[in-house]
């Protein structure tokens, strides 16, 4: 036993009991629990925003990246400062349309906005198929915190395990209001967090940020900039677009959003949020810091580098604390995404199979498939193998295929036909599946081709063909009416 | 909320990284003790940050504009 563990179970506790503490005296119904009565300030939903960003991804995927593939780890600072500019005019036209019809969720905003329920239907699948990829990511994340900073008490199995309880007891609880109050509490730790190890750990290591790049160099030439094939500035440049894209079509972006008390909110956050994005800089940096002194993790192995140089570098305890914020990092967002699928799969499919359902018994009824979903997402995180960033790129891929019809329906009246919309993400999301299942890329397709177009990310070909469709089935349709 | 010309200021942090990463990536040089490249990614969120306040104080102004103060409203 180390002191790394009870400060670790310690953090666990704290979340629950604010999760707890936060729920009383609030009504059970499913507004409550899932927007938390859109009663939102600026602080809350920037906390909320904040908390589904900075998540294990950021922290352990991060600096996995940066550790094991340099400059290509670089794009994750670029994505959100444009999906921020992005936000400016997409957040409140957003907002102001789900309030003004009453709108819990985005498969309801697409269902309402093209008046088409089967749209509703497709949407909350597609999303739900997203949200999957990125809370496996979460729980991968949590099972290796536990495990690395347990000293090798915990096996991983067993870790995400414990994880996933704590995450159900948690939601089933408190719904959005828990993850709030848990985010303030997550966000003041992993600044400290961050902030500390970016700074301390090339010093300690390197005597300085820029011996240490020069020292990474050396050993490994070129590993600070983009390669000229395969991840290369072509790479680098769609794949940090198309994340910007897809940034806020992932159902719970868009769930925190309608937390909003008012659509300034968003137009302030959009001057905040770039800055905050900063944070990502350190992480980034403690990535560097493990090249050298932490050599030969390999693949998925990577994502542990964080951890490993922190047990290098620090005694037990503030492995322990690190280890915390880590949980939180896993907790906030993972309780996030579970209440958005479950309002997801509870309103877009079984309320138009039980009409009858009052407010109250959809509130219950999202909380029973709780538990159902975090099983399947841990069967997932325990039987692949995948290291964190790619995971996060399949889901950014899949729930960047709702883009174009949200876009296009923001307007005064959608700029798409309903069977257009439905066309397209269905064009995109079989491209995606196909892609990934048969490993095609561009490169193997026209290996003729300069890298500077066959390294374009593949979620591009699926956007494209979902534009592709989406207009010939949209001026289709529109003639015949 | 209608589009201003001056809501393309909103495209520039976009625009610094399509067209800026390919010539960034070829800079070998160290500024604050960081790759150029990462450099560059970090400037490019500080100008996000500065040019979304600016469009959102131009929207404010404009806005301010539109609707009069009410005593200064023409009596009819």
């Amino acid at each position: 036993m180390n002191a790394a563990l009870p400060i670790l179970a310690g953090f666990l506790a704290i979340a629950l009991l604010l999760g707890v503490l936060a729920q009383r005296g609030r009504s059970v119904g499913l507004e409550q629990w899932s927007v938390g009565g859109r009663g939102f300030g600026t602080l809350f939903v920037f906390l909320l925003m904040a908390g589904e960003i900075y998540t294990t991804f950021t922290f352990l995927g991060g600096s996995g990246w940066a550790y094991g593939r340099g400059a290509p780890a670089f794009y994750i600072l670029g994505y959100g400062a444009i999906a921020y500019s992005l936000s400016y005019f997409l957040l409140p036209a957003i907002w102001s349309y789900a309030t003004a019809h009453r709108l819990h969720s985005q498969a309801d905003f697409f269902a309402h906005r093209y008046a088409s329920p089967a749209l509703g239907v497709l949407v909350a699948l597609v999303s739900v198929a997203a949200m999957t990829f990125y809370l496996v990511l979460q729980l991968k994340g949590l099972g290796i915190i536990v495990s690395e900073t347990s000293y090798g008490a915990v096996a991983p199995a067993t870790a995400v395990w414990i994880g996933v309880a704590a995450l159900v007891v948690y939601v089933v609880v408190s719904g959005v209001h828990g993850s709030a109050w848990t985010a303030v509490l997550k966000d003041v730790l992993i600044l400290a967090v961050a902030v500390g190890l970016g700074v301390w750990l090339p010093y300690h290591w390197h005597g300085g940020l820029r011996p240490m790049f020069e020292a990474i160099e050396r050993a490994k030439p070129g590993f600070l900039t983009l390669p000229a094939k395969g991840m290369s500035p072509t790479w680098f440049v769609s794949t940090v677009l198309l994340s910007a894209a897809g940034f806020y079509t992932w159902p719970h972006a868009f769930a925190a959003a309608f937390t909003a008390r008012n659509a300034d909110v968003f137009r302030r956050n959009a001057v905040v949020m770039p800055l905050y994005q900063l944070v990502l800089l350190f992480i980034l940096l403690a990535g560097f810091a493990a090249v050298l002194p932490v050599p030969g993790l390999t693949g998925a192995q990577a994502d542990l580098s964080l951890l490993r140089l922190a047990k290098l570098s620090f005694a037990p305890w503030l492995v322990g604390i690190i280890g915390g914020a880590g949980v939180l990092t896993a907790l906030v967002p993972g309780s996030m995404l579970l209440v958005t699928m479950a309002t997801v799969i509870a309103k877009s499919v079984l309320r138009p199979l039980a009409p009858g359902l009052d407010d109250r018994a959809m509130g219950l009824a999202a909380r029973a498939l709780v538990p159902g979903i975090a099983l399947v997402a841990a069967w997932l995180a325990l039987h692949g193998g995948e290291a964190l960033v790619p995971l996060l790129l399949m889901g950014y891929n899949l729930v960047t295929q709702l883009f174009p019809s949200l876009v296009l329906g923001l307007g005064e009246r959608p700029r798409a036909t309903r069977q257009g919309a439905f066309a397209g993400i269905v064009a995109g999301v079989l491209t995606v599946i196909l892609q990934t299942r048969s490993g095609l890329t561009l490169a193997r397709v026209f290996p003729g081709w300069p890298a500077a177009v066959t390294d374009l990310n593949v979620g591009v070909v699926a956007l494209a063909a979902n534009v592709a469709v989406l207009a010939l089935v949209s001026a289709l349709t529109r003639r015949r009416s | 909320m209608s589009v201003r010309p001056h809501h393309g200021l909103a495209a520039l942090p976009a625009a610094a990284i399509a067209i800026g990463v390919p010539f960034a990536n070829r800079v070998h040089a160290y500024v604050l003790g960081l790759p150029f490249l990462l450099f560059w990614m970090l400037a490019c969120v500080v100008l996000t940050s500065v040019v979304m306040a600016i469009v959102g104080a131009l929207d404010r102004r404009e806005a301010a504009r539109r609707t009069p103060p009410p005593e200064r409203a023409p009596r009819g």
